[in-house]
């Protein structure tokens, strides 16, 4: 049967709570179901340490991930080198997976404007903090390869409160209507900041909203990596190589939890109970994926504490070089601005620049 | 005597929502996070509690939703005051705001009228993420048909904010972020109103004026004392709101002093010095003694943190520019 052949409300899974098998296992090699594990605790771990950062006052507000790296890193692990992702703000694990430095992403939020630039190979777009707006970039970016008969597919990850938003709407919509190879991708991880899923919209999922649009959708459980991987594989097969009597795009709502809060500024006790989240760390995609490949006879102990030292390693080694990278000049403000600076901004740079060797930087920064 | 509350900015802010969520049964707060989360910036804490989720609204995260949601409801005739999180998310609700918030009334002959006020948080210099810094009042203040204030203390911010609510006419309440806690006032517990459309002196001189917003009175004040020390007396005028522009102000502060300089932290191309230089240019071209100088963020996308305090006018950028002005 088609994955996608099926009620919305009917969540695909393929490992339960525990890491038991209740569904059809991805035909995944064991490096690669070992990898994919490596890379969720690699980002939990970067997680846990760029909040530590932030409170250290190393790096700015920063949207923490945990809970989500079965959704991110599944379905990452999905796309081919030539694939396209399109996150939104929160995707740090999946750019991971994708290619994109871990040191890119601290200095990102460490502000500083080279973060948002990926390395050249790396099909990863600049992040996009207003909600949704990576939408309709997506549905654009695909009909631009299949304008030019190229056979890319586009991952766009946005959260649940993004399909409030219109510029969900008329992504989806012109996706459906030009038949584009992109896989929307949403996090619902059930909280936009302080405000539920359940206000974001009546529709009992947010996989149904496909209907409208005459596209697939269909609902995975965001906490089973392997359930995401099959589920985004399938969808990128299809937006790839379609068939016949299928649309290419597809809307996949991965059902989730943020553990932590919306981003470093934020206090999540105020508007949920402890309850709620610690029902939902029962589900912990980590764990789960642990104990089916302990179960698998792929992962035991030594292994563990090797991956566990790795990945310390690897996070502590891309604080050193994020943090190592000095203060950007202050011409970087003007570069890139355009492709040739007009002479009104290169006299206004060259007014701050005498200004600054005049009075040194002690008279603009704080600190 | 009427009591006071020592408060900072945002306190202001929540206490006069508070106020008029009180006085007038038609004010309904709206928007993303402003109910049980009490805001992102705590500007709605507590308003939730008291008056309920039919008043103080958690909205679905869609910010042309909260604008023309609020333009119905104020078209009949309610008084809402949605808010958006940040200013540099206002711009899905730009068509609402420029198509219809700020044009009802001229559509409709004055049949429908839109007394709403959309407050958001503007301005940079708290080391925010991408988007959440800008300074883009000249937008709203190129539309006509809005009017758009920016309070610069807590005092003001109370009154400016009632009056607001109050106006007959949509509002645009930019507040600056990077002072919400900067500093406490005594402001009066009971409400009151600050004329929308006067400007304020905040310290006379007779070699300069010094125009000036929101956020940047405080380096703009700074820059005075310091020349003030070397014998240089600038007037520092407060504009509070931006449109309309208190033009009567504007001028004679120009005309005791013959030179002028405009610090905004919004780029300078199309801001509103652009605009007061050509009210003086109108009004006042006899008096002038200097070029008029301005001293705003350059004409480059804000930047992330670590070079905004490069962007931002410092009360160093701001004193080069009004010795541009005298040493003329």
């Amino acid at each position: 049967m088609n994955v996608f052949d099926r009620a919305y409300d009917d969540t695909v899974r393929v490992l339960d709570e525990d890491g038991e098998v209740v569904g059809d296992v991805p035909d995944l090699d064991d490096d690669s179901l070992v990898g994919m594990y490596r890379h969720m605790r690699l980002a939990r771990h970067f997680d846990g340490r760029a909040v530590s950062l932030q409170r250290q006052g190393r790096m700015g507000t920063y949207p923490p991930l945990s809970g989500q790296e079965g959704a991110q890193i599944g379905s990452a692990y999905a796309l081919d080198d030539d694939d396209w992702m399109l996150p939104s703000y929160r995707e740090h694990g999946a750019a991971l997976v994708h290619g994109l430095p871990l040191k890119q992403t601290l200095l990102y939020w460490m502000g500083h404007e080279d973060g948002n630039n990926a390395p050249p190979g790396v099909n990863v777009f600049p992040v996009a903090v207003p909600i949704a707006s990576q939408v309709p970039h997506a549905t654009g970016a695909a009909w631009a390869s299949k304008i030019r008969g190229e056979d890319d597919a586009f991952i766009c990850y946005f959260g649940d409160g993004a399909t409030s938003e219109g510029d969900f709407h008329e992504g989806i919509n012109f996706a459906g209507v030009f038949d584009t190879p992109t896989v929307f991708f949403c996090n619902n991880n059930q909280w936009a900041i302080s405000v539920p899923r359940e206000r974001q919209t009546r529709s009992a999922t947010l996989a149904q909203k496909a209907e409208a649009y005459g596209i697939d959708g269909v609902q995975v459980d965001g906490m089973d990596p392997l359930a995401v991987y099959s589920v985004t594989a399938a969808a990128l097969e299809k937006a790839r190589d379609p068939e016949d009597d299928r649309p290419r795009p597809t809307l996949i709502e991965a059902v989730q939890y943020r553990f932590g809060a919306h981003t470093t500024a934020d206090d999540p006790t105020v508007y949920r109970d402890d309850d709620e989240v610690e029902r939902w760390k029962r589900k912990d995609p980590i764990d789960r994926l642990e104990s089916y490949l302990r179960d698998r006879g792929v992962l035991d102990d030594e292994r563990l504490a090797e991956i566990e030292s790795s990945v310390e390693a690897r996070v502590a080694d891309a604080i050193d070089e994020a943090e190592s990278m000095a203060r950007p000049d202050l011409r970087e403000l003007f570069e890139h601005a355009y492709a040739e600076l007009p002479p009104e901004l290169e006299r206004q740079y060259e007014t701050l620049a005498a200004l600054r060797d005049d009075r040194g930087d002690a008279a603009f920064l704080e600190d | 005597m009427t009591d006071t509350q020592n408060l900072t900015l945002v306190q202001a802010v929540r206490d006069g929502l508070h106020n008029e969520l009180r006085e007038d049964d038609d004010v309904v707060v709206m928007g993303q996070d402003v109910g049980k989360n009490g805001g992102v910036f705590r500007a709605t804490e507590g308003l939730f509690d008291e008056f309920g989720g039919d008043r103080v609204i958690d909205t679905p995260l869609a910010e042309s939703g909260i604008v023309g949601t609020a333009v119905g409801m104020a078209a009949m005739g309610m008084r809402p005051v949605p808010e958006i999180q940040f200013s540099g998310f206002m711009y899905p609700g730009f068509d609402q705001i420029v198509s219809h918030m700020a044009r009802f009334r001229t559509r409709s002959r004055g049949r429908f009228t839109l007394p709403m006020t959309l407050r958001a948080p503007y301005g940079g210099g708290i080391r925010a993420p991408e988007h959440h810094s800008e300074s883009k009042e000249a937008f709203y203040a190129h539309e006509a048909g809005l009017k758009v204030v920016i309070p610069s203390t807590p005092y003001e911010a109370k009154g400016l904010l009632a009056a607001s609510i109050r106006d007959p006419d949509p509002v645009i309440f930019l507040e600056p972020k990077l002072i919400y806690r900067a500093f406490r006032e005594e402001v009066p517990e009971e409400p009151y109103t600050v004329s929308i459309g006067e400007a304020a002196t905040r310290r006379e001189g007779d070699d300069v004026a010094v125009f000036t917003y929101g956020a940047m009175t405080r380096p703009t004040l700074e820059a005075a004392e310091t020349l003030g020390e070397e014998g240089i007396e600038c007037e520092v005028v407060d504009l509070r709101t931006v449109s309309p522009l208190d033009r009567e102000a504007i001028v004679e502060a120009f005309e005791k002093t013959g030179r002028a300089v405009v610090v905004h932290e919004a780029p300078k191309t199309g801001g509103l010095g652009g605009e007061i230089t050509a009210i003086l240019q109108e009004e006042a071209l006899l008096h002038q003694e200097a070029p008029i100088g301005r001293v705003a963020g350059f004409d480059v996308p804000y930047p992330l943190y670590a070079l905004e305090d490069y962007y931002l006018p410092s009360a160093a950028r701001i004193e080069e520019g009004i010795l541009e002005a005298v040493e003329f």
